[in-house]
């Protein structure tokens, strides 16, 4: 499903993934675990196309296609989700409106009909009840003023509603106390799919014994140095990444 | 939410400016250039008493040994005053003004500009939906102004102030020039000296006027100077809400418009007064476009009087416009909504000034500028408060948004205050339109241009809401068009 090949990403001038491989066939998912300075968000934004994100050679292929060949929006209409580690706050745009302007858009780019206001309300009141957030809170500007918690369980609803493909979750746990950690864990449980992909971003394993990985992959200094089962999760929470970190310099 | 998507379908799919174009169709001028005969001219043309030709006169005089100013965060080339027309109106036969006498051409333009001429198109209109009232004016004459009759019913005037000046000539001499005297200022002299048109209304006691009342502005002529006054007197106790709109087509030199509007409440009485300025702009290196340098002020004459003033400023070359409100009565209220957008090479230097005189006097100030491309925006406010204006309080929030990196945006209060017991907040912050939000919307779908329309419609979505509904939606599209191209 993703297939990324030998990926170098410079950000800044700065060479941050040096020759990362990693295929996540449809149907798994698969942790990312590293030091912080790694370089686990940059693949994230990479792949999402973040501006001055420079590729600097290697490939990534999404369903067959190419996905450097799309901008930013139309690697989102082809499924593409990034649940961001700090979402960003929009002023003066209700969630509600910012969510339906983002599935229509979604919808035009692929050529599908757009939601009704009918049909669109009943979808989004029925996650919102099941990711314990409240109606009022999504007539409010988006992410202004709300905790992380909230940020968080805001990114679940709009990956649910717009049903994505292929989910990377950037350090979806940090910030969230143990309560909001199993509402956010639990949304995306369900959207575990056979014909759906994930890459979790985490530091902990606290989030793997939540979201049960079918791979674990250890990141650090920009390549994947290790690979393996989940208890490999377990092995690094036990000794940490030191007896990496000689490895890769 | 509608409003959004419509604007996103309007940012991908229209030229920048659509209301370029001319229309062609015979035009009788004054003689090129000022001097008194031009002024008599005018007077004459439009019948007035002769109270009305001395005051312009005097006008005319006193604008000779003013100077044009220069303190405003502007620069453009001077005006020539002798190259100018002051006089431009489409050719007609005498006789009553009806719809059918009308060049059909005018029609035409108005209906491409989407301004419902005809009484019975606005009628035809969706069952419930709001009526209002226009009033036309075409270069330097009122070309028609609809639902009068019905209006008078309610007791409201509403017509080109060139009528009410033959057909209430003393409720016009009672309040003309009583807000913005002819010796204001430089734009106020010389367009109490040769203003040929613009709108009057009057709504009696305790009168809730029944529609909103509108007045278009179209500039077509070349070489033709705009001078418009509007007079709109709020009785005790009547309410009023108003709105002006604004185009002119696309030319390579320069055209001026120099605008008065005064606005008079009495005890109890509102007045909305709401624009949206559209004017040509100029080409994106800052050839042609309109000058808009306007004086527009409100006396709060009467005890708990209240004025608010809404605009949406998008186009013209040059803005220089202050509305104000001059809060003489007790417990009065003024407010200022602005949004100013600045695109290409445009300039704007404006604001408000809220002049407290009365005792618990109230006003509130928001302002919303967004700058792109290598334009520049000011916010120039002022608040004061007399001796007297105990009780006084005002807020004001100033925002700015920069979008790119070739923009500059300015924010100049002042404030005086000349007793202890007035309460002055000033807010005001500037931000770039962020990157990171941007890729945030884009990767949830939007296109570029569909990230920025939705962002910049949450920053000024508090001054939106201010706006009756269906202009509101009209404001949402003119700020997205005008913003086009300007990121990436």
């Amino acid at each position: 499903m993703l297939s990324i090949k030998d990926l170098s990403v410079a950000v800044d001038a700065k060479q941050i993934l040096k020759g990362l491989s990693l295929d996540v066939p449809a149907g798994e998912v698969h942790a990312i675990m590293g030091p912080n300075g790694a370089g686990k968000s940059t693949l994230g934004y990479a792949l999402a196309g973040r501006p001055n994100y420079q590729i600097k050679s290697g490939s990534v292929t999404f369903n067959g296609e190419d996905l450097f060949e799309k901008d930013v929006h139309e690697r989102a209409a082809a499924g593409l989700y990034l649940s961001f580690q700090y979402p960003l706050e929009i002023p003066g745009v209700p969630a509600l409106t910012f969510l339906r302007t983002a599935l229509n858009a979604q919808k035009k780019l692929r050529g599908e009909d757009e939601i009704s206001a009918p049909d669109f309300l009943k979808r989004v009141r029925e996650l919102a009840k099941t990711l314990k957030i409240d109606m009022d809170m999504l007539k409010r500007p988006l992410n202004v003023g709300f905790s992380g918690g909230e940020k968080k369980r805001m990114e679940v609803l709009q990956m649910a509603l717009l049903e994505p493909k292929f989910l990377i979750l950037d350090e979806t746990d940090s910030g969230l106390d143990i309560d909001a950690l199993k509402v956010v864990s639990d949304g995306v449980n369900a959207l575990r799919a056979p014909d759906r992909g994930m890459l979790v971003i985490t530091h902990y394993q606290r989030l793997l014994d939540h979201i049960k990985p079918d791979r674990v992959h250890v990141l650090v200094a920009g390549r994947i140095v290790r690979s393996g089962g989940p208890e490999l999760a377990l092995e690094l929470e036990a000794h940490g990444y030191d007896q990496y970190l000689g490895e890769a310099a | 939410m509608a409003a959004v998507k419509e604007t996103i379908e309007t940012v991908a799919g229209l030229e920048t400016y659509e209301h370029g174009f001319v229309t062609d169709i015979e035009m009788e001028f004054a003689p090129k250039g000022l001097n008194a005969d031009v002024v008599r001219f005018i007077s004459a043309k439009k019948n007035e008493p002769e109270w009305m030709l001395e005051m312009r006169l005097a006008a005319y005089e006193r604008w000779l040994t003013m100077e044009e100013p220069d303190w405003a965060k502007v620069d453009y080339q001077k005006v020539d005053y002798q190259d100018l027309y002051y006089y431009a109106a489409p050719k007609k036969k005498d006789g009553p003004k009806s719809l059918d006498e009308i060049d059909p051409e005018l029609l035409k333009t108005y209906a491409k500009l989407g301004i419902p001429l005809r009484e019975q198109e606005v009628l035809a209109g969706v069952v419930g939906a709001p009526r209002y009232a226009v009033d036309a004016v075409f270069d330097s004459v009122s070309v028609v102004t609809t639902f009068k009759d019905e209006l008078k019913k309610s007791g409201v005037i509403f017509c080109a102030i060139s009528e009410a000046l033959r057909e209430y000539p003393d409720l016009v001499r009672q309040y003309l020039g009583s807000v913005v005297p002819v010796s204001d200022n430089y734009f106020a002299a010389l367009n109490a000296a040769v203003f040929s048109d613009g709108s009057f209304v009057y709504v009696p006691p305790g009168v809730r006027c029944p529609m909103e009342l509108s007045t278009y502005f179209r500039i077509n002529a070349e070489n033709t100077g705009q001078f418009e006054r509007t007079l709109i007197i709020a009785d005790k106790g009547a309410y009023v809400s108003y709105l002006e709109g604004c185009t002119a087509p696309q030319r390579d030199e320069n055209q001026l418009h120099a605008a008065v509007v005064e606005l008079v409440a009495l005890d109890d009485a509102e007045i909305k007064y709401s624009t949206v300025q559209n004017w040509y702009p100029g080409d994106a290196e800052g050839k042609g476009g309109i000058y808009n340098f306007v004086t527009k002020r409100a006396d709060c004459r009467g005890a708990r009087s209240k004025v608010s003033w809404t605009q949406v400023e998008t186009g013209s070359a040059v803005t220089w416009k202050y509305p104000s409100c001059i809060l003489r009565g007790d417990d009065s209220v003024g407010e200022f909504y602005s949004i100013a957008v600045t695109n290409g090479a445009q300039q704007a230097d404006t604001g408000t000034k809220m002049i407290h005189l009365g005792k618990n006097t109230k006003s509130r100030i928001i302002s919303k500028g967004i700058s792109a491309g290598r334009s520049s925006a000011t916010y120039r406010g002022l608040v004061s408060a007399h001796a007297k204006a105990t009780g006084a309080r005002n807020f004001t929030q100033c925002d700015s948004l920069l979008i790119g990196k070739t923009c500059a945006s300015h924010t100049v209060p002042y404030i005086e205050s000349d007793t202890a017991k007035a309460q002055f907040e000033h807010e005001a912050t500037t931000t770039r339109l962020s990157e990171d939000q941007l890729f945030y919307a884009m990767q949830r779908g939007l296109s570029q241009e569909e990230a920025v329309a939705l962002l910049v419609n949450g920053f000024v979505r508090d001054v939106l809401q201010k706006l009756p509904m269906e202009f509101a939606v009209e404001a949402q599209k003119l700020v997205a068009i005008s913003l086009e191209g300007s990121v990436g």
